[in-house]
């Protein structure tokens, strides 16, 4: 550990120092094409929270068919037109499409950008101690480049033929053929080109976010120093720069098949009256193709909700996060696997059934980290001393959610029960839990927590609560009940259910989801109205307002370009000194050097003053110029 | 009516909740409350909450989970699907414990250790000890219901028996069909280009084996007996779906696929089991396929073996009800194909006109 204290100094001091106090920004480069790494993040939560909303709505107008199948709805058609039938229902294909968006919308544009985007931009820099980004203009191209691709997304809901309709995952050849859904005509292509500039966005952010991390840590700040978050995000963003290029590749390839006549996918179809020349593709090569993405994916929303959530926890508890080395352990375990499991998506879809056997055995090694991390987060809770604020109450939130959901990977992770419950509610259940919810109150707990040092001022704590516990009693109960209904055998995509003798039950079951559902979303406003009102009229936020101990809160409370004015702390000890027996204080910020702290110093730690000095000099220097 | 009711409830929820977020904020300024650290009433308010969430939702869970058995469990009917059902039980029990206990640390424990001023958390930093028994532990338990799966996994999907009565199910935009092999026990060959209005499996004409296929239109199986579908498409992805049976395996165009399995009950003995004098096995669609997806019903019958005989005996081949087909048949082959089909008693005048046309093919 002594060793590790030694660090590249940081260019971007001198670089930044004398300019950034008068940093005169006009409107344009101040709010929109700005390369101010915080302005970034806001920019990614405000349309984050507008996508946050629309795939809310899609999903209650959604959930309205299936929980209230004869309800008249003729009163939508001022939004959705002729997709509204003339007996005043949702047409089937539009609701595929609807489903279909709500899943592009909530997995990409809000729990990627949206969480990666905002508090990856906003707590790098911040946490690390760096001025900005590594590239700032990168950094804000990254914006513009998803905000490129929401337009085009947000475009396709408005045309004629329909969005893409065939379910997030897009396979082919559903999603190749223009003459199998009308969302595969023009809906599809613009999916395409706007999951292409998705990507391209995703890309700049992780190579900014990765580069930052490794690059610009202030002095001391040794990766056995950085704070969860950090290395959540730093996990993240390699996932997402070794994955998202072979979602490319399949979306590419897809391109191909759809405009140029190739067969990758495609082989042996007759359809619409006629036999397509096509021979010798595999629609599994997309499948394995897509989930090579499509599995990281659920890390790369999950780690930065797990990253914030240990951060919370740990400063709420007043106490240190239980077992720092294996929570970093155990999401670079996570980081791994999750390359390696992605064909259990795949058991019955006429995959070798032996590459389904090892797949099984890979992907139950990975509940093994994720039960690490549940563990840890109850340790750390235990015999803390806990503090209720909005952020850490969705923190508790997401370790149940991430418990419950979890545990249903577990039936889904094998293969035998797969047969059964694959593409049923039973999985609609799980990833909502495990991935949507967790990621969304990983999400919120980062706003609640960090909204201070957004913003200058303080959310109102009371609504904080009251949003809270009726999203979190909403959302178990929207999907816990989907469990029984999965179990009961109920596929997933389904207009309706009426057909089938199977399953034709539950239908006060699915019409109390589907309240539950627009009482989830309803309380969303709470959120919204504590949001916009507290970010003009909130209380001002004092410096440090979670007597945290990380460097974010050593910065101004409202920290112009370049983040300090003065010269970058320098850090001497982990993130997570709370409660140090002999201390003065519940929490030891990391700029504070051991040799200020004798009374509450560990034995090791006392020798490490004498580094600590060596350290000074340095810092010292830095001030003079 | 309703949406002005539903509107006006919505302004007054709004209305409610602006009056409570300035009566609390009045009040945290006139008690003080918003210049402490913590503020306890609310602290201990919430702490007690999770109490009562968890006290409700464990209440709620077991009440459904033990009332409602029976309608959220379909009764199963195949010899691999008790034993995956086996599985998912055993699964149930040891996830369902740790569901229970993690959840009751984690709001008995928000609860216990909520903020209190004069005492103060506990350094605990890490245990080797602890965090050594919480990777190994779960890795045990995990390696035991992997092999236990790995194992039922590697039965069902192993070869089907030599005697498996085949079954071919052929999904397309928005149902199913299926084809049976006839007497010979062998299904025909098929070309996606052979495929036109009357012979929608694309069956080619110039294989023997096609002669005595038939295709009728629900699916007989025999109980007590391996059954084996052979399942293709023929446009885009859908995914054969038998939830009584515990089964499922996607279509795929361009691709056969197979699943295997030993159906147990017949559909009376069901009918009898469920008190439903109308129960059907079917055979549902999983995989996103287009605007009929969640249409695509497939009636199946299990039969005693006896009867299922007798409904085989019973069933015509595709070429004697199509015989204009009879003129695809390579002329060599045209007698074979009128016997094996049983066209042998039909009239010869149509069949030798199609002969003229038939040479051109
Ligand atoms: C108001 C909250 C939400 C409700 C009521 C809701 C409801 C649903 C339902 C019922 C389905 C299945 C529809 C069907 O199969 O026919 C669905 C699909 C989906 N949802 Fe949500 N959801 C919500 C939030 C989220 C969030 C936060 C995520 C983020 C991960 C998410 C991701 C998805 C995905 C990926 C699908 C699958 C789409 C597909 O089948 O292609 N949802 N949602
Ligand atoms: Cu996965
Ligand atoms: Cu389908």
């Amino acid at each position: 550990m002594a060793t590790a204290n030694i660090q590249t100094p940081d260019l971007a001091h001198d670089v930044h120092h004398d300019h950034d106090h008068e940093h005169h920004d006009n409107f344009i480069t101040k709010y929109i094409f700005s390369t101010d790494h915080k302005m970034i993040a806001k920019q990614f939560l405000i349309t984050g929270i507008f996508w946050a909303l629309l795939g809310g709505i899609l999903s209650v107008i959604f959930r309205l068919q299936l929980g209230f199948p004869d309800m008249q709805l003729e009163w939508l058609r001022p939004f959705l037109g002729k997709w509204i039938t003339e007996q005043g229902k949702i047409d089937p294909e539009f609701y595929l499409a609807l489903v279909t968006m709500h899943g592009t919308i909530m997995v990409f544009f809000v729990l990627t950008a949206g969480l990666s985007g905002t508090f990856s931009n906003f707590l790098i820099p911040l946490q690390i101690g760096a001025r900005d980004m590594a590239s700032g203009f990168m950094n804000m191209l990254s914006y513009w480049f998803f905000f490129l691709s929401s337009i085009i997304m947000l475009s396709s809901l408005f045309i004629e033929t329909g969005p893409a309709a065939g379910g997030w995952v897009v396979y082919p050849p559903l999603s190749a053929l223009p003459q199998a859904i009308s969302g595969s005509q023009l809906g599809m292509t613009m999916w395409l080109v706007a999951m292409v500039f998705f990507i391209v966005s995703t890309l700049l952010g992780g190579v900014n976010y990765i580069s930052t991390v490794i690059n610009m840590r202030t002095q001391g700040m040794s990766f056995s120093k950085l704070p969860l978050t950090i290395w959540a995000f730093f996990l993240t963003a390699i996932i997402g720069l070794l994955s998202f290029p072979v979602l490319i590749a399949a979306a590419l390839l897809l391109v191909f098949d759809r405009s140029f006549g190739t067969s990758f996918y495609l082989s042996e179809i007759y359809i619409g009256g006629e036999a397509l020349p096509n021979m010798g593709g595999s629609p599994i090569l997309y499948q394995h193709l897509f989930w090579f993405l499509g599995h990281p994916e659920v890390y790369i929303v999950l780690l930065p909700a797990l990253g914030i959530t240990s951060e919370i926890i740990a400063t709420n508890s007043r106490k240190p996060i239980f077992g720092y080395r294996a929570m970093i352990g155990s999401m670079l375990g996570i980081t791994i696997l999750s390359f390696i499991v992605w064909a259990h998506h795949m058991f019955v879809t006429g995959m070798n059934p032996f590459l389904g056997s090892i797949f099984m055995l890979l992907t139950l090694i990975i509940a093994v980290p994720s039960a690490v991390k549940v563990f840890n987060y109850l340790t750390t809770l235990w015999k803390g001393n806990l503090v209720f604020t909005p952020a850490m109450l969705f923190s508790i939130g997401l370790v149940s959610f991430f418990i419950s959901g979890g545990l249903t990977g577990i039936f889904l992770g094998n293969a035998a029960i797969d047969i059964q419950l694959h593409d049923t509610y039973f999985v609609v259940a799980h990833f909502h839990l495990v991935m949507g919810s967790a990621s969304f109150f990983g999400l919120m707990a980062g706003v609640y927590h960090w909204f201070p040092k957004m913003f200058g001022r303080m959310m109102d704590a009371k609504l904080g609560y009251i949003h809270f516990w009726l999203t979190f009693v909403g959302v178990y109960m929207v999907f816990f009940p989907m469990h029984y209904i999965g179990i009961a055998g109920f596929p997933r995509r389904y207009y309706s259910f009426t057909n089938f003798d199977a399953f034709n039950s539950f239908t006060d079951l699915n019409a109390f989801v589907s309240i539950a559902a627009i009482f989830t979303l309803g309380a969303q406003f709470i959120f919204l109205f504590n949001f916009f009102y507290s970010m003009f009229k909130g209380r001002v936020a004092p410096a440090n307002p979670w007597r945290s101990t990380t460097l974010e809160w050593t910065t101004p409370i409202n920290p112009g370009h370049g983040n300090w004015p003065g010269a970058i702390p320098t850090v001497y000890r982990w993130p997570y000194d709370y409660s140090k027996p002999g201390a003065a204080e519940d929490f030891i910020p990391q700029h504070i050097p051991y040799s200020q702290t004798k009374e509450s110093n560990l034995p090791h730690e006392n020798e490490l003053i004498k580094l600590e000095n060596e350290g000074d000099v340095v810092i010292v220097n830095e001030n003079k110029h | 009516m309703l949406q002005i009711v539903i509107l006006v409830g919505l302004v007054l929820l709004v209305a409610i909740l602006m009056a409570i977020f300035r009566i609390s904020r009045l009040l945290n300024v006139a008690k003080g409350t918003d210049k402490e650290v913590v503020d306890k009433g609310s602290n201990s308010f919430n702490a007690i909450l999770f109490i009562v969430f968890g006290v409700v939702t464990f209440g709620l869970f077991f009440w459904y989970s033990i009332v409602y058995y029976d309608e959220y469990t379909p009764p199963v009917a195949s010899e691999h699907g008790v034993l995956t059902d086996g599985l998912f039980w055993t699964t149930m029990w040891v996830t369902g414990i740790v569901f229970i206990i993690t959840h009751i640390l984690l709001f008995w424990f928000s609860y216990k250790y909520q903020y209190k001023k004069e005492s103060s958390a506990l350094f605990f930093p890490h245990n080797n000890k602890l965090e050594v028994i919480w990777t190994v532990v779960p890795a045990i338990v995990l390696t035991i219901l992997v092999f236990t799966g790995l194992k039922t996994w590697n039965d069902i999907t192993d070869k089907a028996p030599e005697e498996a009565e085949v079954v071919e199910i052929m999904g397309y935009q928005f149902a199913w069909k299926t084809r049976y092999p006839g007497n010979d026990k062998q299904l025909g060959n098929y070309d996606f280009r052979l495929i036109d209005a009357e012979n929608q499996f694309g069956m080619d004409l110039t294989d023997k084996a096609s002669f005595d296929d038939f295709t009728p239109r629900e699916i007989h199986i025999p109980k007590g007996q391996p059954v084996l579908f052979k399942i293709r498409a023929r446009d885009v992805l859908h995914s054969v779906y038998a939830p009584h049976f515990r089964l499922k395996m996607d279509a795929v165009p361009g691709m056969q696929t197979n699943f295997w399995f030993v159906p147990t009950k017949s559909t009376a003995e069901m009918r009898e089991e469920t008190g439903n004098p109308e129960f059907n096995y079917e055979i549902a669609c999983t995989e996103i396929c287009g605007k009929g997806h969640f249409s695509m019903r497939m009636l199946v019958v299990v039969d005693e073996p006896e009867d299922y005989k007798k409904w085989l005996a019973e069933q015509e081949s595709w070429l004697s009800k199509n015989e204009t087909y009879l003129a695809k048949v390579p002329a060599n082959l045209k007698e074979e194909a009128k016997k094996a089909s049983g066209l042998n008693n039909t009239v010869e005048q149509p069949v030798s006109e199609v002969e003229t046309t038939g040479a051109s093919m």
